[in-house]
């Protein structure tokens, strides 16, 4: 497993993490790092880097599980299609636990919708393909890392002339989250661990307001152990010593400075920017992607027309704080009793990475 | 190409015909061949009768490593294993969706007979249905199985005590993968584990210290280690390095976001023993082709009462817990 | 929407490729980069390549650590 077991060595690990505690052993207070992708908070936990740590340092999980920031809209428009007779819905995993409004496409697909989960929207394209008698839908959730796929696979259906393939476009910008967090009082934060894979299609650019208008260190960082560890020490050193913060890339490996030209002009080929709802942040100016007019033709909002229930939430549930931060899960007075990850009721615990789902396997205190 | 049709599955002469043509021409024996409504057993005397039973729903039918008829005879002849009783008798039910290709039922059948010939037990009694197109896939098979206690055997969680240690036989992982590649349009040399159990287990227990034993299928070993531990007074502790896992299983499980440890298993059994017999468990177990990779997981603790800690390869820790349902591909 | 993981092209036709880790190899699309060659490490994320590993950076970045490892030794 080249480039991959490389960064899983016991040994350096220890030695990374050493360094990192002789940079804060002088360090007043806490230092509050805020990581913003799901598949970090997922590292993290998984690898235990963080007992490895001085207790000095918090760790923060942020609104980058792209579940937990769909908004009950957009579940409630993907169950209300798969009660359609003609439609197959084609999502992602995680997907068909979330809770919308009063189901989920778990649910809807016991009560005998057509749901199918796939690894890639390029097997959603061969469904389509393979029954042109029904529409397919593919639920297009994800940030920056997914949306060139997306946008790729609806340029391929448009080239082959495909009729029945539709993408609900659920994709959400992550610069925007970051900045819409920092503009939030409640919060602290100290530095921000900057998503490798969203990064290897963006580059460093959008993350240098960040660092230079807000003053908050940001490095890029990849997913391995020893990735997340000379990642901190790259956040902790500029801390600690009091360097002028900037926008920093560990993940060299991966990510250049310009990102993915080729992605990148695919994403903005297809789509747009928009202001866009996200669960916890309420409406953020241009954080979301929706469909260009010139593929409408695949805008399953366009083409499908069907009655969405009306939007409840439950009064309850601080999702939104969780995700920003702001509260930690064990301050929900839900987490652990009436939201488990058996019944959940915020996507924070239907979603693996989802922070209280984390907290609740890992039994964080 | 012929078919079975719903009259095969309605007692008459077409039903007769494929029994005779398939199961008993397979693996038919002197109590089966008298294909009467019950079969009749030579008395167990003293010892206790275990008795189990289990369905069998997989998709895809075929797989790298076996198909619904080796899962069918060896998930049930190993669940009879692990109690420490020695797998004697199975009984077979087919579901058949009308429709199923009589080339399938063949292979099925064919294999059926291997697998009951090198688990060394007999089916003795069995049935067959057929259901209109549409309500079954493919096929569905149910088995029932009959096994001696060995005489004097206690293994139970309550004997369960600290310093025990947990062994395992081999590589985790590679049933629930084997099924998945199929599924998932990936090629993989990875082949499922699927086999009968008894021989390395009846081996196991000569060398004696078992306290507890179990097959880690659906859910995977971190599922029996949580059970193991949970509601009891005793934790549990496994090093992620000590576990054995193929790079290939590794790497697929990677991909696709799964973790390891919750990935079925058809031919492991998780075993929890003395620690002064943990040693001459483990060449024991070497000795045998289905513990060739066997390996001490971890151990009974006293502290993390209720708990699964795992100390992972960088030297962190994480806690081990029960999984909600499935595990699903992660894309996150 | 991060998981993504480094494996190896094996064959390329058009723009699709196949890609490999120990053993498991899947069909990738490969419309999001350019230049592909057989033998290149490739991060794989939901049936797409989304970025070419650097095997340059890789091996200095794990050069830089075994000195680390070297000077922090007791």
């Amino acid at each position: 497993m080249k480039y991959i077991k490389e960064y899983r060595n016991k040994d350096l690990a220890l030695r990374l993490a050493g360094t990192i505690n002789n940079y804060i052993s002088e360090y007043k207070g806490k230092i509050f790092l805020m990581e913003v992708c799901g598949t970090h908070t997922h590292s993290i936990f998984y690898s235990g880097i963080m007992n490895l740590l001085s207790d000095k340092i918090e760790h923060l999980s942020g609104p980058g599980c792209p579940v937990c920031v769909t908004p009950n809209e957009y579940i409630d428009t993907a169950i209300a299609y798969s009660r359609l007779p003609d439609i197959i819905i084609t999502t992602f995993g995680d997907m068909i636990k979330v809770p919308g409004s009063t189901s989920s496409l778990e649910k809807e697909k016991a009560s005998g919708g057509k749901v199918k989960i796939v690894y890639s929207p390029l097997e959603s394209l061969e469904i389509a393909q393979r029954t042109p008698e029904k529409k397919v839908v593919f639920l297009g959730v994800g940030f920056e890392t997914t949306a060139p796929l997306v946008a790729s696979t609806i340029l391929t259906a448009s080239d082959e002339k495909i009729k029945n393939f539709f993408v609900l476009s659920g994709h959400k910008l992550i610069p925007p989250a970051m900045t819409a967090l920092l503009e939030n009082e409640e919060i602290k934060i100290d530095g921000f661990i900057c998503p490798g894979h969203v990064s290897a299609i963006i580059g460093e650019e959008p993350y240098k307001p960040i660092a230079t208008e807000y003053g908050i260190p940001s490095v890029i960082i990849g997913f391995e152990p020893l990735d997340l560890l000379e990642g901190i020490e790259m956040l902790i050193k500029q801390i600690t010593v009091g360097e002028k913060p900037k926008v920093e890339n560990q993940y060299r490996r991966v990510v250049r400075k310009r990102g993915n030209i080729k992605a990148l002009s695919l994403i903005n080929k297809v789509f747009e920017a928009k202001d866009s709802t996200w669960r916890g942040l309420e409406l953020l100016p241009k954080s979301g992607l929706y469909i260009k007019a010139r593929y409408s033709q695949f805008d399953a909002e366009k083409q499908i027309s069907v009655n969405i229930e009306k939007t409840k939430f439950h009064s309850k549930c601080i999702c939104g704080k969780v995700l920003t931060g702001a509260k930690k899960p064990y301050d929900c007075t839900l987490y652990g009793k009436l939201c488990t990850p058996e019944n959940p009721i915020g996507p924070c615990m239907v979603s693996s990475e989802g922070t209280c789902a984390a907290y609740y396997k890992f039994n964080k205190q | 190409m012929k078919r079975i049709l719903l009259s095969h599955g309605s007692g008459g002469k077409a039903t007769a015909s494929l029994i005779k043509d398939l199961m008993l021409e397979k693996f038919g024996n002197s109590i089966l061949n008298e294909l009467a409504d019950s079969a009749i057993l030579e008395s167990t005397g003293k010892q206790k009768l275990c008795f189990t039973t289990d369905s069998f729903v997989v998709n895809p039918l075929f797989f790298k490593g076996g198909d619904i008829a080796t899962l069918a005879v060896n998930g049930t002849v190993n669940d009879l294993a692990v109690m420490g009783a020695r797998p004697l008798y199975l009984s077979c039910s087919f579901i058949l969706e009308e429709g199923l290709e009589w080339n399938m039922l063949d292979r099925i059948t064919t294999s059926m007979a291997n697998a009951a010939r090198k688990a060394k037990i007999q089916i003795v009694t069995g049935d067959t249905k057929v259901v209109e197109k549409g309500n079954a896939d493919k096929m569905y098979i149910n088995t029932s199985g009959i096994g001696l206690l060995q005489k004097g055997l206690i293994i139970s969680k309550e004997v369960i005590k600290e310093g025990d240690k947990i062994i395992i036989n081999g590589e985790i992982g590679a049933h629930g993968l084997a099924v998945m590649s199929k599924r998932e349009n990936f090629k993989t040399n990875i082949k499922s584990d699927c086999a009968p159990l008894w021989d390395i287990i009846n081996n196991m227990l000569s060398v004696g210290g078992v306290k507890f034993m179990r097959d880690p299928t659906r859910g995977g070993v971190a599922t029996v280690l949580c059970e193991i531990a949970e509601n009891s007074n005793i934790g549990i502790k496994i090093k992620e390095e000590s576990l054995p896992i193929h790079e290939n299983v590794l790497s697929f499980s990677e991909i696709l976001g799964l973790d390891p440890l919750y990935i079925a298993n058809e031919g492991k059994v998780i075993t929890v023993v003395d620690k002064d017999k943990a040693k001459p468990m483990l060449s024991n177990m070497k000795q045998n082709v289905l513990g060739k990779e066997s390996a001490v997981i971890g151990e009974i603790t006293k502290g993390n009462k209720g708990k699964v800690l795992l100390e992972t390869v960088i030297g962190g820790e994480r806690i081990i817990d029960r999984l909600t349902g499935d595990q699903l591909p992660r894309i996150c | 929407m991060c998981l993504a993981i480094p494996m190896k092209v094996i064959k390329i036709e058009g723009n699709k490729g196949v890609v490999e880790l120990s053993g498991v190899q899947k069909e990738v699309s490969l419309n999001l980069l350019t230049n592909v060659k057989v033998g290149d490490y490739l991060i794989i994320h939901a049936g797409f390549a989304i970025e070419k590993l650097n095997e340059k950076e890789a091996k200095k970045t794990l050069t830089i650590w075994k000195e680390i490892g070297n000077l922090q030794k007791p």
